[in-house]
């Protein structure tokens, strides 16, 4: 075989162990199942009823919303993976083998992928049960899956930056939720940002999150894109370009001891 | 052309900012030894280790590993090696067959080769019951056994075990040492480090004592412990006054000069046979009343404090 097969082998073996844990642990699965279908159902019913969104139905609005937001979290395993690795010596195992040193982050990452395929296709099926309607072309939709994995690709890297860089799993898991929460709630994924007060909304209309939702919608719903998908895959590609960077710095500090 | 070495370093050298781990370490093994890498904590073994496993880059000096230069050819050195370490790197969420598979495709040996090497190291090591089983469901002693048993899934010609036993209940050590000791049969080149001077005496020919970066002595387990004198015999009397009438009775038996210590008449001696015999006669024939007698040969501990000055610390651990 030569080196890029080993490569891409090496990464097909990382990955697949890093899936092989969620099923084993009752609150990952929890989180990548039970979780994002209860979201959608508590915002449907809970607050769709107060929240106007226009001449769109709420669960319309809300689904490529909360999906973004659930790529966006998609890789937080990846954190958690890379921080225990790290604290329990499995990097040093895998660095003194000879393998392709990355694969230790990209076959997490390319789980993290794998999750979030079927992150998508759960969270469509519940959002199509409540009443979630398609209202684009096939193409628009082939375009927004792709979008929202590649949002979930992008993420995957600042999530692996968190888990290189925290003392321990747990503490990886907190950095995530209380940086990451409040931004995607600051945006357009569950409510319509003229809704905010007048300071707040500048904030939500510059979020990220807010091109992201804005593009996701674009492509699933057919509301006006403006620059929002191109805009939304600029803002990936600067995600993963400074995160990947960071994450090979730490990756180098935290082993060069 | 004499056999290659297995491991060889010149003139080793790392700092981490002003704390020097290691101050120029120059180490020869032999192919097929088990070679033990003795000293306290903080010594520099485990920075001596992750050199000579391509885990990090000396500043200054030279090793090589299997006959690679580990700066040089790190690839190359990563295919020869083996290496488990203080902690038992192997991955909780999957179960010990699975840890051994993974190990194994990562050497690239082959789906089929992988399975089969890790249903025969399972097998080896006591674990062919548990190997369905989930780590996070293992003892230490298994845990240490399954990561013993990664280090080996290439069978490695050089193989690097930083302080193996370390927190392990004694009979997971004897368990573990067992182990060691058949791979050794095998003709497998070990760095073993330890900061137990048993498990270096009972597994190593060679030991280099390692203190504050340096190697400060090397030899065989017998050769060190000779530096420190050879048996003695240890004397307490019914009456500690009567020392130096004891010495005067006991010097024609010793092979130096006896003296007291601790309140004991301590008799170096150039045999053991019949020793205790002739020293119990000749007090009894001086009318000394003796409490206890016996011939103590020196241990490693006493090998290291003689060396550093300091005592170790399982022997501070075990005074306390």
């Amino acid at each position: 075989m030569t080196a890029i097969q080993y490569a891409v082998s090496d990464t097909f073996v990382l990955a697949k162990r890093s899936l092989k844990r969620i099923p084993r642990q009752p609150d990952l699965l929890v989180g990548f199942t039970i979780q994002p279908i209860m979201f959608v159902l508590l915002f449907v019913y809970v607050f769709g009823g107060a929240i106007d969104t226009g001449p769109l139905d709420y669960v319309d609005f809300l689904i490529p919303g909360i999906i973004v937001q659930s790529m966006v979290f998609g890789g937080f395993v990846t954190a958690l993976g890379l921080a225990e690795d790290l604290k329990k010596g499995l990097i040093d195992r895998f660095r003194s083998l000879p393998m392709w040193g990355p694969a230790v982050v990209a076959g997490r990452i390319l789980a993290d992928v794998g999750t979030n395929v079927i992150q998508l296709v759960i969270m469509f099926g519940v959002g199509i049960a409540v009443g979630f309607r398609f209202n684009s072309s096939v193409p628009e939709i082939i375009a927004g899956l792709a979008l929202l994995l590649f949002i979930g690709y992008a993420f995957s890297w600042v999530f692996a930056f968190i888990g290189l860089s925290a003392s321990s799993p747990e503490a990886s898991n907190a950095y995530g939720f209380t940086i990451l929460f409040p931004l995607t709630f600051i945006s357009s994924a569950f409510v319509p940002v003229e809704t905010m007060p007048d300071w707040l909304q500048p904030i939500a209309e510059h979020n990220p999150f807010t091109t992201m939702v804005d593009a996701a919608r674009a492509l699933f719903v057919g509301t006006e894109a403006g620059n929002d998908v191109w805009a939304a895959v600029a803002w990936s590609v600067a995600i993963i370009a400074v995160f990947s960077m960071l994450s090979v710095w730490r990756y180098r500090r935290a082993v060069g001891r | 052309m004499p056999p290659e070495l297995a491991v060889e370093t010149t003139g080793l050298r790392k700092s981490y900012g002003d704390v020097q781990a290691l101050g120029g370490v120059d180490l020869r093994i032999d192919p097929g030894m088990v070679f033990g890498l003795l000293g306290p904590n903080g010594a520099g073994k485990t920075t001596a280790v992750r050199i000579l496993t391509t885990l990090l880059q000396p500043d200054e000096g030279s090793a090589r590993v299997a006959g690679f230069d580990v700066v040089r050819e790190p690839a190359r050195v990563r295919e020869h090696i083996g290496l488990a370490g203080q902690y038992a790197a192997v991955d909780e969420n999957l179960t010990g067959f699975e840890n051994l598979e993974m190990v194994g495709a990562l050497y690239h040996l082959g789906r089929r080769a992988a399975r089969r090497r890790a249903g025969e190291l399972l097998a080896d090591f006591d674990l062919t019951d548990a190997g369905g089983r989930l780590v996070r469901t293992y003892s230490g002693g298994m845990r240490r056994r399954l990561d013993l048993a990664a280090a080996l899934v290439a069978r490695p010609p050089v193989l690097f075990l930083d302080e193996p036993t370390t927190g392990l209940d004694i009979r997971s050590r004897l368990g573990l040492w067992d182990a060691m000791e058949a791979l050794v049969a095998g003709g497998t080149t070990v760095l073993l480090t330890t900061q137990y001077l048993d498990e270096a005496d009972r597994l190593a020919e060679r030991i280099a004592v390692i203190d504050q970066g340096l190697v400060i002595a090397e030899g065989s387990p017998n050769e060190l412990k000779m530096q420190v004198g050879g048996d003695r015999l240890e004397i307490h009397l019914c009456d500690g006054q009567r020392g130096e009438e004891a010495i005067a009775a006991l010097t024609s038996i010793a092979s130096d000069r006896p003296f007291i210590e601790n309140g004991s008449v301590s008799v170096p001696v150039a045999q053991r046979r019949g020793t205790i015999a002739d020293a119990v006669r000749r007090l009894d024939d001086a009318g000394i009343a003796i409490d206890d007698i016996s011939v103590r040969t020196p241990t490693l501990d006493d090998v290291f404090l003689n060396l550093t000055g300091r005592a170790t610390e399982q022997a501070e651990e075990e005074a306390a």
